[in-house]
């Protein structure tokens, strides 16, 4: 039982730890809490659909599912598209909102605006796909018993292996590449950065793309794994956070690590509260970790 | 006609806000090879002079000249890919990064492969780089960051370097051996502008000092007759506490 | 006639409600720079007080009290300043986005109370039949309905009086010299943790009241009444209205929920009856946008904060 417990926990909070990348990232490059980074989970989740149809009117090898899984090529082509057209949204957002605010404006203006866009990209969500549940695709697949009595999903195997790959992609990406590095840099001081010749618009631009990639194939795993809801993303406003801030903001691995630890404790938690109450131990993994120790687990002291 | 200066700031006014400005209309040259050294009491402008010339700080008016071309309002990052170089006061490295990201990061206006040749032959120079090359900056003790802050500045080769207060938290012997590379940059045929706490010794390295107050240039000339004139001393360089004596500087 | 004249008195009772919100709020984020983003969370806590104390009694369900109305409206003041207090201990010293994001958890939290504690909250059903004193005074629907305005103006007019001379008054100088400048502040000699921390438990207050007003209104209570979405709502009211300013925050009350129960009725009659309950949607859709367009074109709101700071705010 708890075992089980224990692989749901490490399932969810891969989910979470994808799109918690993005918003510990904005928050500690673009010094804003953004609300609506959980909606670029649930846009890319929905735009993969577009393109999952897409893919799958051709027929042959892509409309046909590979081995155990439920989802066919179709759907690993649509991903990357996916990821595109969600940063193509957050760019279009950074351009047209978020960077004229942080020119005119204080960085809590952002926070606001962020609400307003959150609510607006809900709701065109609710306007283009309607409010019912949708599925990617309705193919029976057949649990793996592991040891200890756990049953997995294939699907479920596939969203733990992508998300190790991405996290390894990111990693690599941040400790080798010269606008990986750039990037933490400008994480720690804009200023030295920039007049250390760093284009620090362009490193905005690789946040943002960064950031939608995750949520988008966030998104999509939540999809594919659970289903597709209009309020996917608002679900999931808290347990971004709670990782954001438990890994400390700026941080890839405090991402990651806080990510799991939301999804553990929101699975572990059933053991002790009742289900219901279950979208309520982010909050109170906020609160404690605010309280103790308010850098997170990587952050930086501040002075 | 003779060849412009590396730097000619004329009559500059910036500052943080629209309204209050902390410049009030600065001018400074330098030339190639030459060490001019910013001095003056605190809040009288001198570090926001060099972060003015850095694009770090909004110029409102007057106009800053990097070899003769107009580089008023430019952003800081293309300034430091046309040859300025910038040292802070503080938060001068990168202190969560390592030695050798530190240094790629000085290195980003240039190609990749001529940014890994440039960080080699700047560790032959400061050979203790090379042995920190994988430890995080942080690591670093305070002269080796102010090493590795003066490094990572000289990846593009400037032609022109900006050093706020290069030995504020530096021991003694860390500060003259810093000095002494300050010398050796001007040697290789640098701009070198520098703000100094401790104007004596910095006017001993500095080929002429302009002393600031109240962001206004107040008086500059020869550092060797900065030196000496005992009224400036007293009242701007604090060379002797008792200041009752003598009056009327310059 | 009578038809458009009992819509107006029903419109502006709903408007001047929600108004009572929004002068909360103001004194949070438009005087003290206190970002709460759990508005409905407090608004609820209010409206299941005035539930459980006036309503009547019932099986298996906590309260009933059926105790009067202005007993009620103490009593939902009283329980989201102690709601407010409680959170404020624990995050005053949260500042800026964390406060954001704290009281959006806590305001995510109370609505899981509201759902799930059926004991205290009915569940999902919510609690109904709480009375309306209007009813017991005046015959007829519109005589009631004018009743009651006249009752919520009376509190609107009430909030916004003490509201105003509490900005003027050398506590509420404290307030905006702490949203300006947290250090500059703590030299006037209070300390701004404890400051803050009153502001935020009176502004919660406000907001309990306007939750208490709302429920003896409709006469029940049901936990979706009290989603994120009517924070949004508020939120967009007081900018919209102007922040820091009392009349701005009462004006774009009105304008807001007019903006909002125009579009929908616009919608039911354009929309085609299959897809209605995208209508909903495309108000939501409005209400963000008319929050992100009022940013970028007008920060300060149709009428923001009147410019005369006192630069001699001494003891």
């Amino acid at each position: 039982m708890i075992l089980q417990h224990v692989a749901d926990g490490i399932l969810s909070g891969a989910v979470v730890a994808l799109g918690a990348i993005g918003l510990s990232f904005t928050m500690k490059m673009l010094r804003f809490a953004n609300f609506s980074h959980s909606e670029l989970l649930t846009w890319g989740a929905y735009s993969a659909l577009v393109f999952v149809a897409f893919f799958s009117s051709f027929g042959g090898f892509l409309d046909r599912t590979i081995g155990p899984f439920s989802f066919g090529a179709s759907l690993l082509l649509a991903m990357p598209c996916a990821c595109i057209a969600t940063s193509m949204v957050a760019l279009l957002l950074h351009r047209f909102v978020f960077e004229r605010l942080s020119r005119m404006a204080g960085h809590m203006t952002m926070v606001f605006a962020s609400f307003g866009v959150a609510l607006t990209l809900r709701h065109l969500v609710v306007l283009i796909w309607g409010s019912d549940p949708i599925y990617y695709s309705r193919e029976l697949q057949f649990a793996i018993l592991l040891p200890g009595n756990v049953r997995v999903m294939p699907d479920q195997v596939f969203l733990l292996g992508l998300t190790v790959v991405v996290v390894i992609a990111l990693h690599l990406f941040m400790s080798r590449s010269r606008a990986g590095i750039s990037m933490r840099g400008v994480a720690e001081n804009p200023d030295l950065a920039r007049a250390s010749g760093v284009n620090v618009d362009r490193i905005v631009t690789w946040v943002w793309v960064i950031g939608a990639s995750g949520a988008a194939i966030g998104g999509v795993l939540y999809g594919m794994t659970v289903q597709l809801r209009p309020e996917l993303g608002f679900s999931l406003i808290l347990p971004l956070f709670a990782a954001a801030i438990l890994g400390g903001t700026g941080s890839l691995y405090g991402a990651v690590l806080g990510g799991l630890i939301v999804g553990l404790s929101e699975n572990l938690s059933v053991m002790v509260i009742p289900t219901t109450y279950k979208p309520a131990v982010p909050f109170l993994l906020i609160l404690a970790i605010l309280y103790f120790r308010p850098e997170g687990i990587f952050g930086e002291r501040s002075r | 006609m003779t060849a412009p200066h590396v730097l000619q700031a004329r009559n500059v006014i910036a500052g943080y806000a629209f309204d209050l400005p902390i410049l009030h209309g600065v001018s400074v040259h330098v030339d190639a090879g030459e060490v001019v050294s910013i001095i003056g009491p605190n809040g009288s402008g001198k570090s926001t002079l060099v972060k003015a010339v850095a694009g770090l700080v909004r110029v409102s008016a007057g106009n800053v000249r990097l070899d003769g071309r107009d580089i008023t309002g430019v952003a800081a990052h293309r300034l430091a890919a046309e040859g300025v170089g910038y040292v802070p006061q503080t938060g001068n490295v990168f202190a969560t990064l390592t030695v050798r990201e530190n240094l790629m990061i000085g290195g980003a206006p240039l190609a990749k492969a001529a940014a890994l040749e440039r960080i080699e032959e700047i560790c032959d120079i400061y050979p203790i780089l090379k042995e920190r090359m994988h430890d995080r900056a942080g690591s670093l003790s305070g002269g080796q960051r102010q090493i590795l802050a003066v490094a990572r500045a000289l990846l593009t080769r400037p032609r022109l370097m900006l050093l706020d207060e290069p030995t504020a938290s530096l021991s003694p012997k860390a500060a003259s051996e810093l000095f002494s590379a300050v010398r050796g940059l001007a040697r290789d045929g640098a701009a070198v502008l520098m703000v100094e706490q401790n104007a004596k010794a910095a006017l001993r390295v500095s080929d002429r000092g302009l002393v600031l107050a109240e962001g206004r240039n107040r008086i500059e000339g020869p550092a060797a007759d900065l030196l000496s004139d005992e009224g400036i001393g007293e009242i701007f360089l604090g060379f002797r506490r008792d200041a009752a004596k003598t009056e009327g500087a310059g | 006639m009578i038809g458009l004249v009992s819509y107006i008195v029903f419109f502006l009772i709903l408007s001047l409600i929600f108004g009572v919100a929004v002068l909360g709020l103001n004194l949070q984020w438009g005087f003290t720079g206190l970002f709460n983003a759990g508005v409905a969370g407090f608004t609820a806590i209010g409206a299941y007080t005035m539930a459980i104390l006036t309503g009547p009694a019932r099986d298996a369900v906590f309260g009933g009290f059926e105790l009067p109305f202005v007993v009620g409206l103490i009593g939902a003041m009283a329980a989201s300043g102690m709601g407010a207090a409680i959170v404020g201990l624990a995050t005053s010293s949260l500042r800026h986005e964390y406060l954001a994001v704290a009281t959006f958890g806590i305001a995510v939290t109370i609505q899981l109370v509201c759902l799930n504690w059926e004991y205290l909250t009915g569940g999902t059903l919510g609690l109904i039949g709480i009375p309306n004193p209007s009813k017991a005074w005046a015959d007829g629907p519109l005589a009631q309905n004018a009743l009651y305005l006249l009752m919520v103006l009376v509190s609107v007019g009430l909030t916004f009086a003490a509201l105003e001379r509490i900005v003027k008054s050398p506590w509420g100088r404290m307030l905006k010299a702490i949203r300006e400048d947290d250090v500059a502040a703590a030299s006037l000699g209070k300390s701004p943790e404890r400051v803050r921390l009153e502001a935020f438990v009176l502004g919660c207050m406000i907001m309990g009241l306007s939750g208490a007003l709302y429920v003896s209104f409709i006469g029940y209570v049901s936990p979706w009444d009290f989603l994120p979405i009517l924070t949004f709502q508020i939120w967009t009211m007081l900018i919209v209205g102007g922040s820091a300013n009392n009349r701005g925050a009462l004006l774009g009350a009105l304008i807001v929920w007019g903006v909002w129960t125009m579009s929908g009725f616009i919608i039911s009659r354009v929309v085609p009856s299959e897809i209605q309950a995208q209508g909903g949607a495309m108000q939501a859709v409005l209400i963000g946008l008319i929050l992100v367009v009022t940013l970028l074109i007008r920060p300060r709101g149709l009428i923001g904060e009147e410019l005369h700071v006192s630069r001699h705010a001494g003891p």
